[in-house]
Protein backbone atom coordinates (compact mmCIF):
# COMPACT_ATOMS: atom_id res chain seq x y z
CA UNK A 1 0.00 0.00 0.00
CA UNK A 2 1.62 3.16 -1.14
CA UNK A 3 1.45 5.92 1.44
CA UNK A 4 1.88 9.47 0.36
CA UNK A 5 5.16 10.62 1.72
CA UNK A 6 6.26 14.19 1.84
CA UNK A 7 9.41 15.73 3.12
CA UNK A 8 10.05 19.38 3.74
CA UNK A 9 12.39 21.25 1.52
CA UNK A 10 15.64 21.66 3.36
CA UNK A 11 18.34 24.12 2.46
CA UNK A 12 21.67 22.37 2.56
CA UNK A 13 23.62 25.47 1.63
CA UNK A 14 24.09 24.30 -1.90
CA UNK A 15 21.66 24.21 -4.78
CA UNK A 16 18.11 23.90 -3.50
CA UNK A 17 16.70 20.38 -3.62
CA UNK A 18 13.06 19.99 -4.39
CA UNK A 19 10.89 16.95 -4.04
CA UNK A 20 8.16 15.52 -6.13
CA UNK A 21 5.85 15.33 -3.19
CA UNK A 22 2.91 13.03 -2.75
CA UNK A 23 3.63 10.98 -5.79
CA UNK A 24 3.40 7.22 -5.86
CA UNK A 25 6.63 7.10 -7.78
CA UNK A 26 8.45 8.66 -4.86
CA UNK A 27 6.87 6.15 -2.52
CA UNK A 28 8.02 3.23 -4.67
CA UNK A 29 11.52 4.63 -4.95
CA UNK A 30 11.75 5.19 -1.24
CA UNK A 31 10.58 1.67 -0.59
CA UNK A 32 13.31 0.30 -2.82
CA UNK A 33 15.94 2.45 -1.15
CA UNK A 34 14.89 1.43 2.34
CA UNK A 35 15.06 -2.21 1.29
CA UNK A 36 18.60 -1.71 0.07
CA UNK A 37 19.61 -0.05 3.33
CA UNK A 38 18.07 -2.84 5.36
CA UNK A 39 19.66 -5.59 3.32
CA UNK A 40 23.10 -4.04 3.59
CA UNK A 41 22.68 -3.10 7.19
CA UNK A 42 25.67 -4.94 8.57
CA UNK A 43 28.34 -3.72 6.21
CA UNK A 44 27.02 -0.14 6.04
CA UNK A 45 26.94 0.05 9.80
CA UNK A 46 30.51 -1.21 10.04
CA UNK A 47 31.62 1.25 7.38
CA UNK A 48 30.02 4.03 9.37
CA UNK A 49 31.57 3.00 12.67
CA UNK A 50 34.95 2.86 10.95
CA UNK A 51 34.53 6.40 9.58
CA UNK A 52 33.51 7.66 13.02
CA UNK A 53 36.73 6.37 14.53
CA UNK A 54 38.74 7.67 11.60
CA UNK A 55 37.27 11.15 12.07
CA UNK A 56 38.16 10.89 15.75
CA UNK A 57 34.60 11.45 16.89
CA UNK A 58 32.98 10.08 20.04
CA UNK A 59 36.40 9.69 21.67
CA UNK A 60 34.66 9.68 25.05
CA UNK A 61 33.10 6.30 24.22
CA UNK A 62 34.58 2.83 23.78
CA UNK A 63 34.45 0.94 20.47
CA UNK A 64 31.77 -1.39 21.83
CA UNK A 65 29.64 1.52 22.98
CA UNK A 66 29.99 3.26 19.64
CA UNK A 67 28.92 0.13 17.83
CA UNK A 68 25.93 -0.39 20.10
CA UNK A 69 24.74 3.18 19.64
CA UNK A 70 25.53 3.04 15.92
CA UNK A 71 23.16 0.11 15.57
CA UNK A 72 20.30 1.97 17.23
CA UNK A 73 20.92 5.15 15.31
CA UNK A 74 21.13 3.27 12.01
CA UNK A 75 17.88 1.41 12.62
CA UNK A 76 16.08 4.57 13.74
CA UNK A 77 17.45 6.39 10.72
CA UNK A 78 16.19 3.80 8.26
CA UNK A 79 12.88 3.63 10.11
CA UNK A 80 12.45 7.39 9.74
CA UNK A 81 13.16 7.08 6.04
CA UNK A 82 10.66 4.27 5.73
CA UNK A 83 7.78 5.83 7.62
CA UNK A 84 8.39 9.48 6.79
CA UNK A 85 7.57 10.37 10.36
CA UNK A 86 10.06 11.86 12.74
CA UNK A 87 8.48 11.75 16.20
CA UNK A 88 10.10 8.45 17.05
CA UNK A 89 13.43 9.74 15.84
CA UNK A 90 13.04 12.92 17.88
CA UNK A 91 12.28 10.93 20.99
CA UNK A 92 15.19 8.63 20.35
CA UNK A 93 17.50 11.58 19.76
CA UNK A 94 16.59 13.17 23.09
CA UNK A 95 16.96 9.84 24.82
CA UNK A 96 20.37 9.29 23.26
CA UNK A 97 21.43 12.82 24.16
CA UNK A 98 20.41 12.30 27.77
CA UNK A 99 22.77 9.33 27.87
CA UNK A 100 25.77 10.75 26.05
CA UNK A 101 25.85 14.33 27.32
CA UNK A 102 27.08 13.26 30.78
CA UNK A 103 29.80 11.34 28.93
CA UNK A 104 31.09 14.61 27.53
CA UNK A 105 29.96 14.18 23.95
CA UNK A 106 29.72 17.52 22.18
CA UNK A 107 27.41 18.99 19.57
CA UNK A 108 29.90 18.88 16.70
CA UNK A 109 30.40 15.16 17.31
CA UNK A 110 26.70 14.37 17.14
CA UNK A 111 26.22 16.45 14.01
CA UNK A 112 29.38 14.92 12.59
CA UNK A 113 28.35 11.30 12.99
CA UNK A 114 24.87 11.84 11.55
CA UNK A 115 26.35 13.54 8.51
CA UNK A 116 28.83 10.69 8.14
CA UNK A 117 25.98 8.21 8.12
CA UNK A 118 24.23 10.26 5.50
CA UNK A 119 27.36 10.16 3.38
CA UNK A 120 27.98 6.43 3.86
CA UNK A 121 24.43 5.64 2.78
CA UNK A 122 24.59 8.08 -0.14
CA UNK A 123 27.82 6.50 -1.42
CA UNK A 124 26.27 3.09 -1.21
CA UNK A 125 23.34 4.32 -3.31
CA UNK A 126 25.73 5.81 -5.85
CA UNK A 127 27.55 2.52 -6.35
CA UNK A 128 24.34 0.52 -6.59
CA UNK A 129 22.64 2.73 -9.16
CA UNK A 130 25.64 4.09 -11.03
CA UNK A 131 24.63 2.24 -14.19
CA UNK A 132 21.19 3.82 -14.33
CA UNK A 133 21.62 7.56 -14.02
CA UNK A 134 17.92 8.40 -14.30
CA UNK A 135 17.12 5.94 -11.56
CA UNK A 136 19.89 7.31 -9.38
CA UNK A 137 18.47 10.76 -9.90
CA UNK A 138 15.06 9.68 -8.67
CA UNK A 139 16.56 7.82 -5.76
CA UNK A 140 18.54 10.85 -4.65
CA UNK A 141 15.50 13.08 -5.11
CA UNK A 142 13.75 10.96 -2.53
CA UNK A 143 16.71 10.36 -0.28
CA UNK A 144 18.33 13.77 0.07
CA UNK A 145 15.56 15.85 1.68
CA UNK A 146 14.73 12.98 3.99
CA UNK A 147 18.35 12.55 5.03
CA UNK A 148 18.69 16.27 5.67
CA UNK A 149 15.58 16.36 7.76
CA UNK A 150 16.90 13.44 9.78
CA UNK A 151 20.25 15.16 10.39
CA UNK A 152 18.36 18.25 11.47
CA UNK A 153 16.07 16.35 13.82
CA UNK A 154 18.90 14.55 15.56
CA UNK A 155 21.05 17.66 15.91
CA UNK A 156 18.23 19.80 17.21
CA UNK A 157 17.20 17.11 19.69
CA UNK A 158 20.73 17.01 21.01
CA UNK A 159 21.05 20.77 21.29
CA UNK A 160 17.73 21.11 23.11
CA UNK A 161 18.76 18.49 25.64
CA UNK A 162 22.09 20.20 26.11
CA UNK A 163 20.43 23.56 26.69
CA UNK A 164 18.14 22.00 29.25
CA UNK A 165 21.11 20.53 31.12
CA UNK A 166 22.96 23.83 31.06
CA UNK A 167 19.95 25.67 32.44
CA UNK A 168 19.70 23.13 35.24
CA UNK A 169 23.37 23.56 36.08
CA UNK A 170 23.11 27.32 36.09
CA UNK A 171 20.18 27.13 38.44
CA UNK A 172 22.13 24.91 40.79
CA UNK A 173 25.11 27.25 40.73
CA UNK A 174 22.93 30.22 41.44
CA UNK A 175 21.40 28.49 44.42
CA UNK A 176 24.79 27.63 45.84
CA UNK A 177 26.22 31.06 45.36
CA UNK A 178 23.56 33.06 47.17
CA UNK A 179 23.78 31.93 50.76
CA UNK A 180 21.61 33.53 53.36
CA UNK A 181 23.46 33.25 56.64
CA UNK A 182 22.02 33.33 60.09
CA UNK A 183 24.71 34.67 62.37
CA UNK A 184 22.71 35.59 65.41
CA UNK A 185 19.21 34.98 66.43
CA UNK A 186 16.92 37.16 64.40
CA UNK A 187 19.78 38.46 62.28
CA UNK A 188 20.44 37.41 58.70
CA UNK A 189 23.36 38.37 56.54
CA UNK A 190 23.21 38.19 52.77
CA UNK A 191 26.63 38.75 51.20
CA UNK A 192 26.31 39.34 47.48
CA UNK A 193 29.37 38.63 45.41
CA UNK A 194 30.14 39.08 41.77
CA UNK A 195 27.92 39.85 38.86
CA UNK A 196 24.20 39.89 39.34
CA UNK A 197 21.84 39.43 36.46
CA UNK A 198 18.11 40.03 36.86
CA UNK A 199 17.38 36.33 37.19
CA UNK A 200 19.92 35.87 39.95
CA UNK A 201 18.66 39.01 41.66
CA UNK A 202 15.17 37.60 41.66
CA UNK A 203 16.35 34.30 43.09
CA UNK A 204 18.31 36.16 45.74
CA UNK A 205 15.22 38.05 46.81
CA UNK A 206 13.11 34.92 46.99
CA UNK A 207 15.71 33.11 49.09
CA UNK A 208 16.09 36.05 51.42
CA UNK A 209 12.36 36.45 51.97
CA UNK A 210 11.95 32.76 52.68
CA UNK A 211 14.92 33.00 55.02
CA UNK A 212 13.34 35.89 56.90
CA UNK A 213 10.24 33.85 57.53
CA UNK A 214 12.03 30.63 58.44
CA UNK A 215 14.55 32.29 60.75
CA UNK A 216 12.10 34.89 62.03
CA UNK A 217 14.67 37.52 61.26
CA UNK A 218 14.09 41.05 62.43
CA UNK A 219 17.18 42.54 60.88
CA UNK A 220 18.84 41.74 57.58
CA UNK A 221 22.26 42.99 56.55
CA UNK A 222 22.74 42.96 52.78
CA UNK A 223 26.41 43.36 52.00
CA UNK A 224 27.23 44.47 48.48
CA UNK A 225 30.95 45.07 48.98
CA UNK A 226 31.67 42.28 46.54
CA UNK A 227 29.43 43.57 43.80
CA UNK A 228 31.41 45.02 40.94
CA UNK A 229 28.80 47.03 39.15
CA UNK A 230 25.09 47.44 39.18
CA UNK A 231 22.87 48.67 36.43
CA UNK A 232 19.54 50.40 36.96
CA UNK A 233 17.47 47.23 36.72
CA UNK A 234 19.50 45.37 39.34
CA UNK A 235 19.54 48.46 41.53
CA UNK A 236 15.76 48.39 41.35
CA UNK A 237 15.83 44.77 42.43
CA UNK A 238 17.84 45.78 45.47
CA UNK A 239 15.29 48.43 46.35
CA UNK A 240 12.48 45.94 45.86
CA UNK A 241 14.27 43.46 48.09
CA UNK A 242 14.53 46.05 50.82
CA UNK A 243 10.85 46.92 50.50
CA UNK A 244 9.69 43.33 50.38
CA UNK A 245 11.73 42.55 53.50
CA UNK A 246 10.02 45.41 55.28
CA UNK A 247 6.64 43.90 54.41
CA UNK A 248 7.76 40.86 56.37
CA UNK A 249 8.58 43.07 59.33
CA UNK A 250 12.35 43.04 58.91
CA UNK A 251 14.66 46.03 58.95
CA UNK A 252 17.28 46.07 56.22
CA UNK A 253 20.77 47.50 56.48
CA UNK A 254 22.74 47.78 53.26
CA UNK A 255 26.51 47.74 53.67
CA UNK A 256 29.42 48.11 51.31
CA UNK A 257 27.79 50.67 49.06
CA UNK A 258 30.44 51.97 46.67
CA UNK A 259 30.20 55.57 45.45
CA UNK A 260 29.34 54.29 41.96
CA UNK A 261 26.47 52.15 43.15
CA UNK A 262 25.27 54.94 45.42
CA UNK A 263 25.15 57.15 42.33
CA UNK A 264 23.17 54.52 40.39
CA UNK A 265 20.63 54.35 43.18
CA UNK A 266 20.28 58.13 43.30
CA UNK A 267 19.89 58.18 39.53
CA UNK A 268 16.92 55.82 39.62
CA UNK A 269 15.29 58.02 42.21
CA UNK A 270 16.10 56.25 45.44
CA UNK A 271 16.21 58.48 48.48
CA UNK A 272 19.38 57.21 50.15
CA UNK A 273 18.37 59.11 53.23
CA UNK A 274 15.49 56.71 53.66
CA UNK A 275 17.63 53.63 53.07
CA UNK A 276 19.56 52.30 56.02
CA UNK A 277 23.17 52.18 54.86
CA UNK A 278 26.43 51.60 56.69
CA UNK A 279 29.96 51.72 55.29
CA UNK A 280 31.14 48.19 55.88
CA UNK A 281 29.83 44.80 56.92
CA UNK A 282 31.29 44.95 60.41
CA UNK A 283 29.63 48.28 61.06
CA UNK A 284 26.40 46.92 59.66
CA UNK A 285 26.43 43.94 61.99
CA UNK A 286 27.12 46.20 64.96
CA UNK A 287 24.20 48.40 64.09
CA UNK A 288 22.02 45.36 63.62
CA UNK A 289 22.93 44.12 67.06
CA UNK A 290 22.08 47.48 68.54
CA UNK A 291 18.72 47.36 66.82
CA UNK A 292 18.12 43.90 68.23
CA UNK A 293 19.04 45.01 71.69
CA UNK A 294 22.27 43.10 72.02
CA UNK A 295 24.93 44.71 74.12
CA UNK A 296 28.34 44.19 72.58
CA UNK A 297 30.86 43.91 75.40
CA UNK A 298 34.59 44.23 74.70
CA UNK A 299 36.55 41.06 75.46
CA UNK A 300 38.39 42.47 78.49
CA UNK A 301 35.20 43.44 80.29
CA UNK A 302 33.62 40.08 79.68
CA UNK A 303 36.33 38.45 81.71
CA UNK B 1 -17.25 36.31 53.80
CA UNK B 2 -17.02 37.76 57.28
CA UNK B 3 -13.61 38.20 58.78
CA UNK B 4 -13.50 37.22 62.45
CA UNK B 5 -12.39 40.09 64.69
CA UNK B 6 -11.25 39.17 68.19
CA UNK B 7 -10.50 41.37 71.12
CA UNK B 8 -7.43 40.85 73.23
CA UNK B 9 -7.25 43.50 75.91
CA UNK B 10 -7.02 46.80 74.11
CA UNK B 11 -6.08 45.18 70.82
CA UNK B 12 -8.38 44.00 68.06
CA UNK B 13 -7.17 41.15 65.90
CA UNK B 14 -8.69 40.58 62.47
CA UNK B 15 -7.64 37.30 60.90
CA UNK B 16 -8.27 37.07 57.19
CA UNK B 17 -9.37 33.56 56.32
CA UNK B 18 -8.97 33.13 52.61
CA UNK B 19 -9.32 34.91 49.33
CA UNK B 20 -11.18 38.14 49.93
CA UNK B 21 -13.22 39.82 47.25
CA UNK B 22 -13.36 43.58 47.00
CA UNK B 23 -16.71 43.65 48.80
CA UNK B 24 -15.27 41.50 51.60
CA UNK B 25 -12.43 43.97 51.97
CA UNK B 26 -14.73 46.95 52.11
CA UNK B 27 -16.92 45.16 54.64
CA UNK B 28 -13.84 44.46 56.74
CA UNK B 29 -12.84 48.08 56.60
CA UNK B 30 -16.26 49.19 57.85
CA UNK B 31 -16.31 46.58 60.59
CA UNK B 32 -12.88 47.50 61.88
CA UNK B 33 -13.53 51.22 62.02
CA UNK B 34 -16.78 50.56 63.86
CA UNK B 35 -15.32 48.11 66.32
CA UNK B 36 -12.28 50.26 67.14
CA UNK B 37 -14.62 53.00 68.29
CA UNK B 38 -16.94 50.66 70.19
CA UNK B 39 -14.18 48.70 71.91
CA UNK B 40 -11.96 51.76 72.53
CA UNK B 41 -9.11 49.74 71.15
CA UNK B 42 -5.62 51.20 71.10
CA UNK B 43 -4.48 49.11 68.19
CA UNK B 44 -5.58 46.59 65.60
CA UNK B 45 -3.65 43.75 64.07
CA UNK B 46 -4.67 42.61 60.60
CA UNK B 47 -3.39 39.10 59.93
CA UNK B 48 -2.90 38.50 56.21
CA UNK B 49 -1.37 35.03 56.48
CA UNK B 50 -4.13 33.47 54.39
CA UNK B 51 -4.09 36.11 51.64
CA UNK B 52 -2.64 34.37 48.65
CA UNK B 53 -2.72 37.46 46.45
CA UNK B 54 -2.44 41.12 47.42
CA UNK B 55 -3.37 43.30 44.49
CA UNK B 56 -3.69 47.06 44.16
CA UNK B 57 -7.19 47.20 45.62
CA UNK B 58 -6.29 45.06 48.62
CA UNK B 59 -3.20 47.03 49.50
CA UNK B 60 -4.99 50.35 49.03
CA UNK B 61 -7.86 49.23 51.24
CA UNK B 62 -5.51 48.08 53.98
CA UNK B 63 -3.73 51.42 53.91
CA UNK B 64 -7.04 53.22 54.06
CA UNK B 65 -8.08 51.17 57.07
CA UNK B 66 -4.88 52.19 58.82
CA UNK B 67 -5.50 55.85 58.02
CA UNK B 68 -9.07 55.72 59.29
CA UNK B 69 -8.01 53.86 62.42
CA UNK B 70 -5.32 56.44 63.07
CA UNK B 71 -7.97 59.17 62.96
CA UNK B 72 -9.57 57.38 65.88
CA UNK B 73 -6.27 57.47 67.73
CA UNK B 74 -5.37 53.82 67.28
CA UNK B 75 -2.49 52.07 65.57
CA UNK B 76 -2.54 49.38 62.91
CA UNK B 77 -0.05 46.55 62.51
CA UNK B 78 -0.12 44.35 59.43
CA UNK B 79 1.21 40.83 59.93
CA UNK B 80 1.56 37.60 58.02
CA UNK B 81 2.30 38.81 54.49
CA UNK B 82 3.76 35.73 52.78
CA UNK B 83 7.19 35.92 51.08
CA UNK B 84 5.76 35.23 47.61
CA UNK B 85 3.01 37.76 48.11
CA UNK B 86 5.48 40.40 49.32
CA UNK B 87 7.61 39.77 46.26
CA UNK B 88 4.63 40.14 43.92
CA UNK B 89 3.57 43.33 45.70
CA UNK B 90 6.89 45.07 45.25
CA UNK B 91 7.04 44.00 41.59
CA UNK B 92 3.64 45.58 41.12
CA UNK B 93 4.89 48.68 42.90
CA UNK B 94 2.60 48.37 45.90
CA UNK B 95 3.59 49.17 49.42
CA UNK B 96 2.03 49.47 52.82
CA UNK B 97 3.00 53.13 52.99
CA UNK B 98 3.97 53.96 56.51
CA UNK B 99 1.93 51.21 58.13
CA UNK B 100 3.85 49.05 60.57
CA UNK B 101 4.40 45.48 59.49
CA UNK B 102 5.55 42.46 61.45
CA UNK B 103 6.28 38.87 60.55
CA UNK B 104 3.30 37.25 62.26
CA UNK B 105 0.79 37.58 65.06
CA UNK B 106 3.34 36.80 67.74
CA UNK B 107 5.72 39.48 66.50
CA UNK B 108 2.90 41.93 66.06
CA UNK B 109 1.70 41.48 69.65
CA UNK B 110 5.25 41.74 70.97
CA UNK B 111 5.73 44.99 69.08
CA UNK B 112 2.54 46.49 70.51
CA UNK B 113 3.35 45.15 73.96
CA UNK B 114 6.69 46.92 73.93
CA UNK B 115 5.12 50.06 72.54
CA UNK B 116 2.30 50.36 75.03
CA UNK B 117 3.88 48.43 77.87
CA UNK B 118 0.50 46.84 78.33
CA UNK B 119 0.17 43.53 80.07
CA UNK B 120 -2.00 41.31 77.92
CA UNK C 1 -21.13 41.42 24.03
CA UNK C 2 -21.58 38.03 25.59
CA UNK C 3 -18.40 36.69 27.09
CA UNK C 4 -16.78 33.27 27.03
CA UNK C 5 -18.77 32.01 24.08
CA UNK C 6 -16.05 30.23 22.16
CA UNK C 7 -14.76 27.48 24.40
CA UNK C 8 -11.65 25.77 23.17
CA UNK C 9 -9.80 22.76 24.53
CA UNK C 10 -6.80 23.60 26.73
CA UNK C 11 -8.42 26.91 27.54
CA UNK C 12 -10.27 28.15 30.56
CA UNK C 13 -12.47 31.18 30.06
CA UNK C 14 -13.68 33.25 33.00
CA UNK C 15 -16.38 35.83 32.44
CA UNK C 16 -15.48 38.96 34.38
CA UNK C 17 -18.22 41.11 35.78
CA UNK C 18 -18.04 41.21 39.56
CA UNK C 19 -15.31 41.31 42.13
CA UNK C 20 -15.91 37.63 42.79
CA UNK C 21 -14.95 36.95 39.18
CA UNK C 22 -11.65 38.71 39.83
CA UNK C 23 -10.92 36.21 42.59
CA UNK C 24 -12.12 33.28 40.46
CA UNK C 25 -9.91 34.24 37.53
CA UNK C 26 -6.76 34.57 39.61
CA UNK C 27 -7.40 31.35 41.48
CA UNK C 28 -7.87 29.44 38.24
CA UNK C 29 -4.70 31.03 36.91
CA UNK C 30 -2.77 29.98 39.97
CA UNK C 31 -4.08 26.40 39.72
CA UNK C 32 -3.15 26.13 36.08
CA UNK C 33 0.35 27.38 36.79
CA UNK C 34 0.87 25.00 39.71
CA UNK C 35 -0.39 22.09 37.62
CA UNK C 36 2.15 22.93 34.95
CA UNK C 37 4.90 22.79 37.55
CA UNK C 38 5.38 26.49 38.24
CA UNK C 39 6.99 27.36 41.56
CA UNK C 40 4.72 28.78 44.27
CA UNK C 41 6.42 32.12 43.80
CA UNK C 42 5.89 32.24 40.03
CA UNK C 43 2.27 31.15 40.47
CA UNK C 44 1.68 34.02 42.88
CA UNK C 45 3.17 36.50 40.44
CA UNK C 46 0.90 35.23 37.70
CA UNK C 47 -2.17 35.25 39.95
CA UNK C 48 -1.41 38.82 40.98
CA UNK C 49 -1.09 39.91 37.35
CA UNK C 50 -4.42 38.25 36.51
CA UNK C 51 -6.04 39.95 39.47
CA UNK C 52 -4.94 43.37 38.25
CA UNK C 53 -6.03 42.71 34.67
CA UNK C 54 -9.42 41.42 35.78
CA UNK C 55 -9.81 44.35 38.10
CA UNK C 56 -9.18 46.77 35.23
CA UNK C 57 -11.93 45.10 33.24
CA UNK C 58 -14.43 45.52 36.07
CA UNK C 59 -13.40 49.07 36.83
CA UNK C 60 -13.18 50.48 33.33
CA UNK C 61 -15.24 48.29 31.04
CA UNK C 62 -17.85 46.83 33.32
CA UNK C 63 -17.48 43.38 31.90
CA UNK C 64 -15.19 41.24 29.80
CA UNK C 65 -13.43 37.91 29.80
CA UNK C 66 -10.17 36.38 30.81
CA UNK C 67 -8.91 33.40 28.86
CA UNK C 68 -6.23 31.18 30.35
CA UNK C 69 -4.30 28.92 28.04
CA UNK C 70 -1.58 26.36 28.76
CA UNK C 71 1.27 27.00 26.34
CA UNK C 72 4.58 25.37 25.48
CA UNK C 73 7.88 26.39 23.95
CA UNK C 74 11.34 24.89 23.72
CA UNK C 75 12.01 26.02 27.26
CA UNK C 76 9.01 24.30 28.74
CA UNK C 77 5.44 25.05 29.76
CA UNK C 78 3.85 28.42 30.28
CA UNK C 79 0.53 30.16 30.72
CA UNK C 80 -0.97 32.67 28.32
CA UNK C 81 -3.56 35.09 29.68
CA UNK C 82 -5.81 37.12 27.41
CA UNK C 83 -7.82 39.85 29.12
CA UNK C 84 -10.44 41.16 26.74
CA UNK C 85 -13.16 43.76 27.05
CA UNK C 86 -15.40 45.91 24.87
CA UNK C 87 -14.99 48.93 27.06
CA UNK C 88 -14.04 52.52 26.35
CA UNK C 89 -10.48 51.68 25.30
CA UNK C 90 -7.29 53.48 26.28
CA UNK C 91 -6.67 56.84 24.60
CA UNK C 92 -2.92 56.81 25.06
CA UNK C 93 -1.27 53.45 25.51
CA UNK C 94 2.11 55.08 25.72
CA UNK C 95 0.96 57.08 28.68
CA UNK C 96 -0.57 54.08 30.37
CA UNK C 97 2.67 52.14 29.98
CA UNK C 98 4.96 54.89 31.14
CA UNK C 99 7.05 53.28 33.75
CA UNK C 100 7.59 54.76 37.10
CA UNK C 101 8.70 52.49 39.86
CA UNK C 102 6.16 54.30 41.95
CA UNK C 103 4.94 52.76 45.11
CA UNK C 104 2.05 55.16 45.37
CA UNK C 105 -0.36 52.27 45.37
CA UNK C 106 -1.22 52.00 41.73
CA UNK C 107 -3.36 54.82 40.43
CA UNK C 108 -4.78 54.11 37.06
CA UNK C 109 -4.35 50.84 35.28
CA UNK C 110 -1.14 49.63 36.89
CA UNK C 111 0.03 48.23 33.55
CA UNK C 112 3.74 48.88 34.07
CA UNK C 113 3.47 46.86 37.27
CA UNK C 114 1.67 44.01 35.52
CA UNK C 115 4.39 44.00 32.88
CA UNK C 116 7.03 43.44 35.57
CA UNK C 117 5.18 40.40 36.85
CA UNK C 118 5.18 38.54 33.56
CA UNK C 119 7.58 37.53 30.80
CA UNK C 120 5.69 38.73 27.73
CA UNK C 121 3.25 41.61 27.51
CA UNK C 122 1.15 42.85 24.62
CA UNK C 123 -1.68 45.36 24.51
CA UNK C 124 -4.12 46.36 21.82
CA UNK C 125 -6.67 49.06 22.49
CA UNK C 126 -9.01 51.20 20.48
CA UNK C 127 -11.08 54.03 21.86
CA UNK C 128 -14.74 53.13 21.67
CA UNK C 129 -14.06 49.50 20.84
CA UNK C 130 -12.21 47.93 23.71
CA UNK C 131 -8.95 46.60 25.02
CA UNK C 132 -7.13 43.30 24.84
CA UNK C 133 -4.12 42.61 27.00
CA UNK C 134 -2.15 39.45 26.37
CA UNK C 135 0.48 38.32 28.83
CA UNK C 136 2.56 35.19 29.06
CA UNK C 137 4.55 33.69 31.87
CA UNK C 138 6.93 30.76 31.52
CA UNK C 139 7.74 28.17 34.11
CA UNK C 140 11.38 29.14 33.62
Amino acid sequence: MAQPLSFDTVHTGGPTTTTRSHSELTAEVLHELVEHLRQNRTQLREEWARRITEARLLTAMTKEEIFAEATSVYDNYVEALATGTFEALQAYSRNLSERIIPRGVETHEVVGIVLLLRDVLARSLFSKYQADFTKLDRILDAYEPAANRIANTVAVGFVQERERVIRQQQEAIRELSTPVLQVRERLLILPIIGVIDPQRARQLTEQLLRGIRTNRAKVVVIDITGVAAMDASVANHLVQTVEASRLLGATVIVTGLSPEIAQTLVNIGVDLGKMNTVGDLQGGIEQAERLLGYKVVPQAEAN
Amino acid sequence: MEVPILKQGEILIATVQAALTDSDLMQLRRALVEKVAKARARAIIIDLTAMDVMDSFASRTVREVAQMIRLRGAETVIVGIQPDVAFAMVQLGLSMGGVTTALDLEEGLEYLHRKFKTIL
Amino acid sequence: MKDCLAVVENEICVAIKTDQDVVAARQKGRSMALELGFSASASTLLATAISELARNIVSYAGSGEIVLRATQNSGGPGVTVVARDAGPGIPSIEHALRDGYSTSGSLGLGLPGVRRLVDEFEIVSEVGRGTTVTVRKWKG
